[in-house]
């Protein structure tokens, strides 16, 4: 029997490190997402072990600032993308901007510095990205997912789509059921 | 163990032409994006490397169609049986097929379509793209079971 699943991947990731955290008596404090303060009296030997116990999970401690403004840029386009509440009506740019403090060129040239894409083309990855788990997991049609991600029309996402990922929606959402298929009926 | 080096990409080519790795080969060296590049000329041989007990598990691999031996289709579907393998990404790297073969090979499992270019340049860019797509995938979080991409 094959069941599918599907995580909460901020409380997943949460829990792991309050938990390995604990298990170190490492007193702590979680601001945002992503971001921990520990109490500064914790030893460099218990922050290394903190480092081991974590990687196995596939959950790196970030050292440089560079990479840890990147990061939070990601962050920010990723909640940008997928919760509808912050959906702002300003440009991304200037939303991103006023958010992490420094100026768009300055964050673009950053971007594409540490990730060797642009923060255009990551917006647009992570929407179509969104739109590709909405196609699989839920019932919703091609236009409720267009109006759902602010496009200005199908058309747009699915000219979209078809440019980021060579393939249509439709045979997309073809394939993925054709996989559910073989998965359950593995002989055929 | 999957490779772990996160400023390397490591990628692995099986195909029975020459030429064609020598051009793969060529392309990765002229990318600014660092990459360990290994080619097997045929599906056993490439099957052999990676079942072994201390292979490096490769970031992406690239499997031609038409391979004596055994298939690009056949690796496939070995590949897809095996755990060991879930992070890897798996390009299908061909001259050409017909639209019903394409999708058959994303219904196996595959994660990415590449047609092979005739020029040089086409091909550094194509190649170029997939890495920094998988790269995307690999440390965006984003779901590898949605990672089809067709070029």
């Amino acid at each position: 029997m094959k069941i599918f699943v599907k995580f909460d991947f901020t409380r997943v990731c949460n829990k792991v490190i309050e938990d390995t955290l604990n298990s170190l008596g490492i007193a702590y404090n979680v601001p945002s997402f992503g971001e921990i303060e520990i109490d500064d009296k914790a030893s460099s030997e218990s922050v290394k072990l903190l480092n081991e116990r974590l990687a196995i999970y596939g959950i790196d401690i970030i050292e440089n600032q560079k990479i840890i403004l990147v990061q939070r840029l990601k962050d920010a386009i990723v909640d940008m993308v997928f919760n509808e509440e912050n959906q702002v009506n300003v440009k991304s740019s200037v939303y991103l901007s006023e958010k992490l403090g420094h100026s768009y060129g300055y964050l673009s040239n950053l971007f594409s510095e540490v990730t060797y894409t642009s923060i255009e083309n990551f917006i647009i990855l992570q929407k179509i990205e969104y739109t590709k788990s909405l196609i699989a997991k839920t019932d919703l049609s091609l236009t409720e997912i267009a109006f759902k991600l602010n496009y200005s029309s199908v058309a747009h996402l699915s000219t979209q789509f078809k440019n980021t990922t060579g393939i249509t929606p439709t045979a997309f959402q073809r394939i993925i059921a054709k996989r559910r298929e073989l998965a359950n009926n593995p002989t055929n | 163990m999957i490779y772990m080096n996160k400023d390397i990409t490591y990628v692995v080519l099986a195909d029975d032409d020459e030429d064609d790795r020598l051009f793969f080969t060529e392309a990765f060296e002229e990318l600014k994006i660092t990459t360990k590049v290994e080619t097997y000329e045929d599906g056993v041989a490439l099957m052999d490397a990676l079942s072994a007990d201390d292979a490096l598990i490769p970031n992406i691999l690239f499997l031609d169609l038409n391979m004596p031996k055994k298939s690009g289709l056949e690796c496939l579907k070995e590949i897809k049986k095996s755990k060991r393998f879930q992070d890897m990404a798996v390009a299908i790297y061909s001259t050409s097929a017909s639209e019903e073969d394409i999708e058959n090979t994303f219904v196996n499992g595959a994660n990415i379509y590449i047609k092979k270019p005739s020029d040089f340049n086409t091909l550094k860019k194509i190649l170029s793209d997939v890495v920094t797509v998988n790269w995307q995938y690999h440390t965006s979080g984003l779901n590898r079971d949605n990672f089809l991409l067709r070029l």
